[in-house]
């Protein structure tokens, strides 16, 4: 049985792990490559470096950040922020990713996802929807939750499925940093409409959000940062729980 | 020393750098006649069946030569798919054809159901025989093909377990159940050549092996250990 996934963020600036609150506020948390070796040992189920500034201060994730933490790693490993190009895409890949992950260069310039299809696949290709609710729906968000996109989350992951994306990944504004849980309707109303996976993002706090988000939320994975950033909570733990609920994961 | 072929379909770097760390020589050939130092040959690759068309005659013609000494080879998801006949991703195209059978779509079941005659069929549905509903039949229809789209996810992304079959050289030391890492859409047909099945929607091979060839739908420069071991025993097995 494919097991649901449990993924770590590394959210990364100036080549150090940082996180913040709504996208604000960050704080220093450490060195990639360190917490990679970390999460790989306590059997995290795959990785994804996000340059969270760089979209905002025009910049590539940086190579050099990749291959360090890409070095000694044999599980999966994505990178996004700041992805405009099919260059961009190339540096990362060439440096050691498996996926690149596009969000308001895919918005901007959604032949991108195409392209970078039908070069890598689409299972190297994750295409990021930030996303907040709007009265019953829910409205997309570029430019690391900044701008409007005037669009609906279900309707632009379903678009993006048709361009050629192999993996929604899927983050509440809402909830993003407050521990509060993940958005479940959000990710619902996303998985149910399209046939990639989705991956859940945001508000992770405690274990009980990961049991309701691959439940009642139908997330195929859950991406998490500060919960295991700080020693909160151990990927191994909280695989332990979610087999408790009957959830199949990698032990 | 270890030929890993590199037809544009992807990226090599992750399976090279864990050849590199389980301590095997590597080669990257720049054409057909650079396999003959090859103790063993890897066929990687992600993506489109289509791609597959980059390995010409030339290169065909090399790698039977090699598999025919008797030097081992191992297809890796795309590579697995192209060491059969073929692929319905790229119908045209053929395969190697060292594995007998057609690769497929996940989650598109074909199949036939018998009809009684002079009998009104007002739907036929359930798990065994899905959805065949809305079906006009004429009066004379003995049976019925269908085309069943199964609810689940496609691409196969993530870790799956293993169930081993039998006993292989290339599985050596692998725990059934062990987990490894996939993404594909299409997948390798049951043979009795199978050695390790995977579920997802359908059973389908997982690891096929034959003598000197080889073949894993999975990715084991992305499955940690356990990818890890199966590579060691691909080395092992080129001497």
């Amino acid at each position: 049985m494919l097991s649901k996934r449990i993924i770590a963020c590394l959210d990364v600036r100036d080549g150090q792990v940082v996180k913040g609150v709504n996208f604000e506020g960050l704080r220093s948390a450490g060195d990639p490559a360190e917490l990679a070796r970390r999460y790989n040992a306590e059997g995290i189920d795959e990785l994804v470096i996000l340059d969270i500034t760089a979209t905002i201060e025009a910049r590539r994730a940086l190579a050099d950040t990749i291959r360090a933490v890409a070095r000694e790693l044999f599980i999966p490993l994505a990178v996004g922020g700041g992805i405009r190009t099919e260059a961009d895409a190339e540096v990362a890949i060439d440096a050691g990713a498996d996926k690149v992950s596009l969000n308001t260069a895919a918005l901007s310039q959604p032949s991108l996802i195409t392209a970078l299809a039908e070069r890598y696949g689409s299972q190297a290709v994750i295409v990021a929807i930030d996303a907040k609710a709007d009265g019953e729906r829910f409205a997309v968000y570029a430019r690391s939750g900044q701008a409007a996109a005037n669009r609906d989350a279900v309707e632009w992951a379903q678009e993006a499925e048709r361009r050629g994306a192999g993996e929604i990944l899927l983050t509440s504004i809402d909830r993003d940093g407050t521990k509060a849980g993940f958005d479940c309707p959000l990710t619902a109303a996303v998985s149910t409409a399209v046939s990639i996976p989705v991956i859940a993002s945001g508000g992770a706090g405690g274990l009980g959000h990961f049991v309701e988000v691959f439940t009642a939320g139908r997330a195929d994975a859950a991406l998490a940062a500060s919960i295991f950033h700080y020693a909160e909570t151990s990927v191994c733990s909280l695989k332990e729980h979610l087999r408790a609920h009957g959830i199949a994961v990698r032990l | 020393m270890i030929a890993l072929i590199d037809y544009k379909a992807g990226n090599l770097t992750s399976v090279k750098k864990a050849l590199a760390t389980i301590g095997a020589d590597v080669l990257i050939p720049d054409g057909p006649e650079a396999l003959r130092e090859a103790r063993g040959i890897i066929v990687p690759g992600v993506g489109h069946f289509g791609a597959t068309r980059a390995l010409d005659a030339a290169w065909t013609e090399a790698i039977l030569e090699r598999v025919g000494e008797g030097r081992p080879l191992l297809g890796i998801c795309l590579g697995l798919h192209w060491l059969f006949e073929g692929s319905d991703e790229a119908p045209d195209l053929p395969g190697l054809g060292l594995l007998s059978g057609q690769c497929h779509r996940l989650g598109v079941r074909h199949g036939e159901v018998r009809l009684k005659p002079d009998t009104t069929y007002r739907g036929v549905s359930d798990a065994a025989q899905p959805d065949v509903r809305n079906v006009r039949l004429q009066a004379d229809v003995r049976s019925l093909r269908f085309q069943a789209n199964i609810e689940i996810k496609v691409p196969h992304v993530g870790w799956n377990t293993l169930s081993l079959q039998r006993e292989a050289a290339i599985l050596e030391g692998v725990a059934d159940q062990s987990q490894v890492y996939f993404t594909h859409s299409y997948v390798a047909p049951l043979t009795s050549e199978t050695v390790a099945v995977t579920e997802h929607g359908e059973p389908f091979t997982a690891v096929v092996q034959r003598a000197n060839i080889a073949g894993v739908q999975f990715h084991p420069e992305k499955s940690g250990e356990v990818g890890l071991k199966i590579l060691r025993n691909f080395v092992q097995l080129a001497g």
